[in-house]
């Protein structure tokens, strides 16, 4: 296990927003995290990332215990993350986001060309086709947004990825290419963890699952021991999808 | 690999030249720049002779140092109001502590500084730390150094202006330095041009080749984003309101020395002219986009506009209505460029 997680938890004032979650995240695997929203999935997230610090429970990084105080101490250990909607800035051009918070330097300057190059190279890599790295990222599609993310992530030593529901705004066929980049990262030996409310996605590509409801967990299930039916059926929250089905007939 | 990225380099090309040319924010002022350019050139031969040149370059000048520093705050997401009423600040205590306490005008450019610099620092420790907007901010200090510029010369002076540096020890060397003029073919020009030069050409080389031109942009476009990738935000933003500090300084320090005498109203009104020529100069009001040499071209409209009108003999209330036809054109044009440069090509 590269990150693991033992009971923990975290309050916002009186607000219980996670509670008693375990889970761990190995090199070359996926982990899924499934749930609801209002289920923890960013709370988790969020802690996993270094954005907040957990209050209860422990925190594992390579064995150790950690409180990461900010997101760069996290992606100082490697863990990288790729959020929804905050992953670029639309108006800069694709190789200035790419090495944003991270320049090349050359000199005092940003060696602009060697970020030019790299850029095009990694994404290449990734088997990402963008035609101009100079375009701004605004004039990109979601699919081909979050591309770049990852390719990027990687390119930074990345050890743990952390994609906060990267196919959720998006169509089939664009989903199906972010889903090939997640398999594409795992094989080049990287953990990821894969937030996500859509148990068919989750099913493709994950290894591990841990399912939340309203900040807390449900179990965390190897792909041996879940089929996709009973994914679909925890998270939509089993018995209280029954109830609905009922209430809904009768009307 | 390079097989691969040589022929990805093909397509680029392809992707179009004229698209790479109107990608970029300062297009709308150069083109506004030829225009007004042309007018004025048509109809004046003093406009476009060497002394015409000099004449209107000065005022560019003064406006383009301040214009530079504001579209870098502004590409930043953020407004410095204060940053006029600064200049006269600055201008104040060279003079005053020149002429009233005996520094020399060297010692005493260098408190103006540090005061500038401490006020540039708070608005961006205010700003970054409260999350309150630079425009209502910025405001409240616009406010409070008016009311101490005009409160603090009258109690000194019982007048409005303090006057009389050009009998304060240092003010020949400091004059040919920031206010002197160079010969350059016969016609004197103000050295006040340089600085503006050397300005514009720095804030272009940190906005373009340099680790905090990345920030700046990134700061501007979306700070949560930015912060997220670990850029240091806080950092940067005060940073900017600190450079635009400096530039009022040294504005304030130029005018100072050019008429050894500041009014205590100095500076009211130009912050509004420093935004306008950045927003000339391609510069967005929502932040993450814009360039210092669009701003310094939007200075020079500005210098044109208002040397020229007087140069036809025309009454000087137009420069007013010129200024508002310009902003609306500026903004119309960088609209619809950057929607162009910006289509999705599939």
């Amino acid at each position: 296990m590269i990150i693991e997680t033992r009971g923990i938890g975290k309050t916002f004032g009186s607000v219980l927003a996670l509670r008693d979650v375990s889970m761990g995240v190995a090199a070359g695997q996926v982990t899924c995290v499934l749930g609801d929203n209002g289920a923890g999935k960013s709370t988790l997230i969020k802690i996993l990332s270094g954005v907040h610090r957990h209050d209860a429970g422990t925190f594992l990084v390579d064995g150790r215990e950690v409180r990461l105080g900010s997101p760069r101490e996290a992606l100082d250990r490697g863990i990288a993350t790729v959020y929804q909607d905050l992953a670029m800035i639309p108006l800069m051009s694709v190789w200035r986001n790419f090495f944003l918070g991270s320049e090349p330097r050359r000199g005092l300057a940003f060696d602009v060309a060697r970020a030019r190059r790299i850029a095009r190279e990694e994404l290449l890599a990734m088997g990402i086709d963008i035609r101009d790295v100079d375009q701004p990222v605004g004039t990109l599609s979601g699919g081909e947004r979050q591309s770049v993310a990852i390719a990027r992530a990687v390119h930074f030593g990345a050890r743990v990825l952390i994609l906060d529901e990267p196919t959720s705004a998006l169509g089939v066929k664009q989903a199906g290419v972010v889903l090939r980049y997640v398999v594409r990262a795992r094989d080049r030996g990287l953990g990821v963890v894969f937030i996500t409310h859509n148990p068919h996605h989750a099913h493709l590509v994950g290894d591990r699952f841990l399912l939340l409801n309203r900040g807390a967990s449900l179990g965390e299930y190897a792909k041996a021991d879940i089929t996709r039916e009973e994914l679909t059926g925890l998270m939509a929250g089993g018995a209280e999808l029954e109830e609905l089905e009922h209430e809904l007939r009768r009307e | 690999m390079s097989a691969v990225a040589g022929r990805a380099d093909e397509r680029v090309a392809r992707a179009g030249l004229v698209r790479r040319l109107l990608i970029r924010p300062e297009l709308g002022a150069v083109v506004g720049l030829v225009a007004v350019f042309a007018f004025f050139a048509a109809q004046s031969p003093v406009f476009r002779s060497p002394q015409g040149v000099a004449n209107w370059l000065d005022p560019a000048a003064t406006l383009g140092i301040m214009a530079v520093a504001i579209a870098l705050l502004m590409i930043g997401g953020e407004f410095d109001l204060s940053a006029g009423v600064l200049t006269g600040t600055t201008g104040l205590i060279l003079v005053t502590l020149a002429t009233r306490y005996g520094l020399d005008v060297w010692t005493a450019m260098l408190v103006g500084l540090v005061v500038a610099l401490a006020i540039g620092f708070v608005n961006g420790l205010i700003v970054t730390r409260t999350r309150l907007p630079s425009f209502i901010v910025t405001l409240g200090t616009f406010l409070m150094l008016q009311g101490v510029n005009l409160g603090v010369t009258k109690a000194l002076t019982g007048t409005v202006q303090v006057s009389g540096l050009r009998r304060a020890a240092g003010y020949e060397g400091a004059r040919t330095l920031l206010a002197g003029t160079v010969e350059i073919g016969g016609t004197p020009f103000r050295v006040a041009i340089l600085w503006w030069l050397l300005v514009t050409a720095v804030a272009t080389w940190v906005l373009m080749r340099s680790r905090a031109g990345n920030w700046i942009f990134a700061v501007g476009g979306n700070e949560q984003a930015a912060r997220a990738v670990g850029v240091p935000a806080a950092r940067t933003k005060i940073a900017l309101f600190m450079t635009t500090a400096f530039a009022a300084w040294l504005v304030g320090s130029i005018l100072a020395l050019r008429y050894t005498s500041v009014q205590a109203n100095i500076g009211i009104g130009q912050e509004f002219i420093y935004i306008i020529a950045a927003v000339i100069g391609g510069c967005l009001l929502t932040g993450g986009y814009g360039s210092a040499i669009g701003a310094s071209v939007g200075a020079v409209i500005f210098g044109m506009a208002d040397k020229g009108i007087v140069f036809l003999g025309w009454d000087a209330d137009w420069f007013k209505f010129f200024l508002g036809a310009m902003l609306l054109l500026a903004t119309l044009a960088n609209r619809l460029v950057r929607r162009y440069a910006e289509e999705v090509k599939h």
